[in-house]
């Protein structure tokens, strides 16, 4: 490191911040590009039926996809709200 | 049998046009029989880019839809007698694209042909999915900045799967990284995403880096490849990463800075 890198080092540095932020990003992006097409159709559709009878957010369901060699498994989670 | 290059990128202006000219003509001048083909339907460039825009009668259309056979509708690059352009067509819409029309296509002209240049377009529709469904090998050109990287891995995940080879479950598209519009001083200022920041996100085989260059929009004022400008810097990159891709081994440039007085005197790494 030379004596004006030295001098620079104080300063915020968005590379880092670019690759920081892509990492995450591309991660995110890559466990979605796996998962089956019609998960986002599938996830609207649960919610539909379950709202009928409860009344929950959006945010209450989650869907989880994952693949482990040959095995799939799809996972959902509801978080029914207490005073029903 | 030709082998089939498909230069894309997912997001615009990142310089797939400008590499498809490069390698083209670099491989022709090589001494391999070369053809390459605009896909971008409707906004066709590479004519102006390889400066046969005068020259163009018939398109890629045209001999999808028996308008026209191939031998019309090839120009004959006036530089190097290897090479030849088959243009876009500038009217029609981008569903006149066909896989079985492209198939057809690409299947004759690798009959003689040692290399086929897939110009893509920009984005992620039929234009873009029809450069890279027949690819042998995918040149995925980056520019060291957030959106061209994000996109660029979009791209790679529809090679993986929608491609040909992915279809057939045959071997992978060979993908290799171009980075364009590198600036070493940038990167050393921590302003820019340096190669290997790049590389640990895409995970690519580095095929070469293209610094920021003056030449590349000189080379296109004038409708000549960049690669034909052997003096300059972006000329000198892509004739090495022609060199690469025939498997020649060539150590990578323009990575790092060009070495002032002042720097030399001071010492950096």
């Amino acid at each position: 490191m030379s004596l004006l890198d030295y001098f620079r080092s104080s300063k915020p540095n968005s590379a880092s911040l670019a690759k920081e932020r892509l990492q995450i990003l591309v991660a995110h992006e890559r466990t979605s590009r796996n998962q089956p097409s019609y998960l986002p159709a599938l996830q609207r559709e649960i919610m539909e039926v379950i709202r009928k009878y409860v009344n929950v957010d959006q945010d209450a369901i989650t869907v989880h996809f994952d693949q482990e060699g040959n095995q799939e498994t799809l996972e959902l989670n509801i978080v029914l709200p207490e005073d029903r | 049998m030709a082998r089939i290059i498909v230069v894309t990128s997912g997001k615009g202006g990142v310089g797939k046009t400008t590499t498809s000219a490069a390698i083209a003509m670099g491989l022709a001048k090589r001494g391999y029989k070369t053809a390459v083909i605009d896909f971008d339907v409707g906004l066709r460039n590479l004519d102006l880019i390889m400066g046969c825009e005068r020259r163009v009668v018939y398109d890629l259309v045209n001999v999808i839809n028996n308008e026209a056979t191939l031998n019309q509708a090839l120009i004959k690059d006036k530089r190097c007698e290897q090479l030849f352009i088959l243009p876009a067509s500038q009217t029609r819409d981008k569903d006149a694209l066909t896989t079985e029309g492209v198939g057809k296509i690409l299947e004759e002209l690798s009959k003689d042909f040692d290399y086929i240049v897939c110009d893509s377009p920009a984005g992620i529709e039929r234009g873009a999915t029809m450069a890279m469904y027949f690819a042998d090998d995918a040149f995925v050109v980056t520019n060291p900045e957030v959106s061209s990287v994000r996109d660029s891995d979009r791209m790679l995940g529809i090679l993986s799967s929608k491609s040909r080879r992915a279809e057939k479950g045959e071997e992978p598209i060979n993908e290799y990284l171009l980075l364009t519009r590198y600036s070493p001083e940038r990167v050393r200022l921590g302003e820019m995403l340096s190669v290997d920041d790049v590389q640990d996100i895409l995970s690519l085989k580095l095929l070469g880096v293209i610094p920021e260059s003056k030449a590349v929009l000189n080379a296109s004022n004038s409708g000549t490849p960049v690669i034909l400008d052997e003096e300059s810097d972006a000329g000198q990159a892509y004739i090495d990463i022609v060199a690469r891709y025939l498997g020649e081994d060539k150590p990578h440039r323009f990575i790092e800075e060009k070495k002032g007085l002042f720097s030399k005197i001071f010492g950096s790494k």
